[in-house]
């Protein structure tokens, strides 16, 4: 996309206006919160406005309009997935959530002792601690896929550590740090070959990439709304029908039933059975309005975009001395770039660039084992995303170099 | 003077970088953990106390400039003092980084004074004295610099 679509693409999202400590907002923290462009807001706004009442049990006009509108964001957000059927998406707060209902139901009725769960050292905590859980609940071990010499996934060693033994793998589509797609159709064939799941955080690789569930032949994929333009609290996870409707509960309540005596219940059928209370009805609608507006855009025209950053944020800070950049280079890298500048921790860089209206996150990025296989506590991640302009990449750059030689120029 | 000549005062980036009380205080009578779990700073506090008076203080661990810097201004402002005084002493630096005038008490840790015009580094420069406040409490295990409050409640 040309800086002139962008342009257009900017004037939808409100907060992009705004000023921080006297300089424009330059906000480079997509892959931590993204923004919402002024049709997600007015979605929220008219469901609330117009219609809103609590679903699945109205016998009333709202109620039945609020229903509908739910239903139709979850055979929107389905269908943004490439899910063969809604019924197979179950709306969650967020990936994290979706990952531990994936751990807590599937992964509870299915590990045991000697069981294998295989992570990656890429992985998001979201994607660990909720497999170190079930590993403790169940016995099971965890296997975790190394780096290889160019920062990709060593898949070597993945196929190295499949056996029967092993029963899940949990991997994430695009790394948070990295930046890099990692070949999840591949890694899923490899699995199932050996009679093991694959489910996936898609969190980074949704809003910034075309995703087709089928396609990529996982079992189940994760995402949270509020990185993909969409509200915050609501998410989406996918699994595949078959299993999904294999799996037990993961919280009880209303909704999720279908009788209930005082010592026991029968549980409602997917999707309902993992929808446990009211659930996010606004938020959902929100997410749909958001699906709608990156459909509209291009998720091939995005993930084009994000690439093309990529590439220039990779070269321009190749040009300046003092700064690493971690990451591999080349088409499966997205917008995504971590990096350090040396003798400076990355908070006070992050505050430099903060003092000039630069929006990075600074930190382990909620993958330590990462960072330790980085040989790094922590680094400064800029990521971009659609609203993001090649002037954005300049003025970052510029940035850095400022920190770099403000914190130089003492002795 | 740009927002970075008031938060990074020349004191700041040279105790970072040549902290005077780098190290481990022995023997020590206290000893404490803390942790800033959101961005990994990480900071080891020994102490020796005899009566209720602060001997000798040190640090051991890594983090951002302001971390660092806090807790080597931190444990030279300790030494010598009271622990009663040292109390006071916590209490007129979080009272700078609230946005109140400082304290002259405070002495060199004015330093830190700019750190309250950024609330997302707050935490750095009180990480120091809330592992302090666990030493004092002779807490086991880590402290979480997040179990401190974040803000007064309405009242």
């Amino acid at each position: 996309m040309d800086d002139a679509v962008v342009a257009r693409l900017r004037a939808d999202f409100p907060i992009l206006t705004r000023t921080v400590h006297g300089r424009p907002l330059v906000y480079l923290d997509h892959a931590a919160s993204s923004q919402r462009p002024t049709a997600v807001l007015d979605a929220v706004h008219e469901h609330y406005v117009t219609r809103h009442a609590n679903v699945h049990r109205g016998a009333h006009q709202l109620s039945a309009e609020s229903t509908d509108a739910y239903e139709e964001a979850r055979a929107t957000v389905a269908r943004f997935l490439g899910a063969p059927s809604p019924r197979s998406l179950v709306f969650v707060r967020n990936a994290t959530e979706g990952l531990n209902l994936l751990a807590r139901s599937w992964g509870d009725a299915h590990l045991g002792p000697g069981d294998e769960i295989v992570v990656t050292v890429a992985e998001h905590h979201a994607n660990l601690v909720p497999w170190q859980q079930a590993a403790q609940r169940t016995g099971a071990v965890i296997r975790a896929v190394p780096l290889g010499p160019d920062q990709r996934l060593d898949l070597d060693a993945y196929r190295a550590l499949l056996s029967p033994r092993t029963k899940v793998v949990a991997v994430a589509h695009m790394s948070n740090v990295l930046g890099v797609v990692h070949p999840v159709a591949e890694i899923a064939e490899a699995a199932h070959a050996v009679g093991a799941r694959v489910f996936v955080d898609g969190a980074q690789a949704a809003p910034h990439l075309p995703v087709d569930v089928a396609a990529l032949g996982v079992d189940a994929y994760a995402v949270s709304g509020h990185k993909m333009l969409g509200p915050t609290g609501i998410g989406a996870l996918w699994v595949e029908e078959e299993l999904l409707a294999s799996m037990p509960p993961f919280l009880g309540g209303g909704e999720m039933i279908r009788t209930v005596e005082i010592e026991r219940s029968t549980y409602a059928d997917i999707p309902m059975r993992f929808e446990a209370g009211t659930p996010a009805v606004a938020e959902a609608v929100g997410l749909a309005a958001a699906v709608r507006y990156l459909e509209a855009v291009g998720m091939e025209a995005i993930w084009r975009h994000d690439r093309a950053l990529a590439d220039l944020a990779l070269e321009r800070f190749a040009e300046l001395d003092g700064v690493r950049v971690f990451g591999p280079v080349g088409s499966d890298r997205g917008g995504i770039v971590p990096f350090v500048v040396e003798g400076v921790h990355p908070h006070d860089v992050a505050t430099a660039l903060d003092s000039e209206g630069v929006a990075v996150r600074a930190g382990h990025h909620c993958a330590q084992p990462l960072m330790r296989a980085l040989g790094v506590q922590s680094t400064v991640r800029a990521s971009t995303h659609l609203t993001t302009p090649t002037s954005e990449i300049e003025t970052l750059v510029r940035a850095v170099r400022g920190a770099r030689d403000f914190f130089a120029a003492f002795a | 003077m740009s927002l970075m000549e008031q938060i990074y005062k020349e004191v700041i980036v040279e105790r970072s970088r040549r902290p005077k009380r780098r190290g481990a205080v022995d023997p020590r009578t206290h000893e404490q953990e803390g942790l800033n779990p959101s961005c990994g700073d990480e900071l080891n506090l020994t102490l020796r106390v005899a009566g209720d008076r602060i001997e000798a203080a040190a640090f051991e661990g890594q983090g951002c400039a302001i971390s660092q810097a806090s807790a080597d201004l931190m444990a030279e402002a300790l030494e010598g003092r009271t622990l009663e005084e040292a109390r006071a002493l916590h209490a007129a630096f979080r009272a700078m980084l609230r946005g109140e005038p400082p304290a002259a008490e405070l002495g060199d840790l004015q330093a830190l004074q700019g750190v309250a015009k950024l609330h997302a580094r707050v935490k750095c420069a009180t990480l120091p004295w809330t592992t302090f406040e666990g030493a004092m409490q002779g807490r086991s295990g880590p402290i979480d610099v997040d179990v401190e409050p974040e803000a007064e409640l309405p009242s």
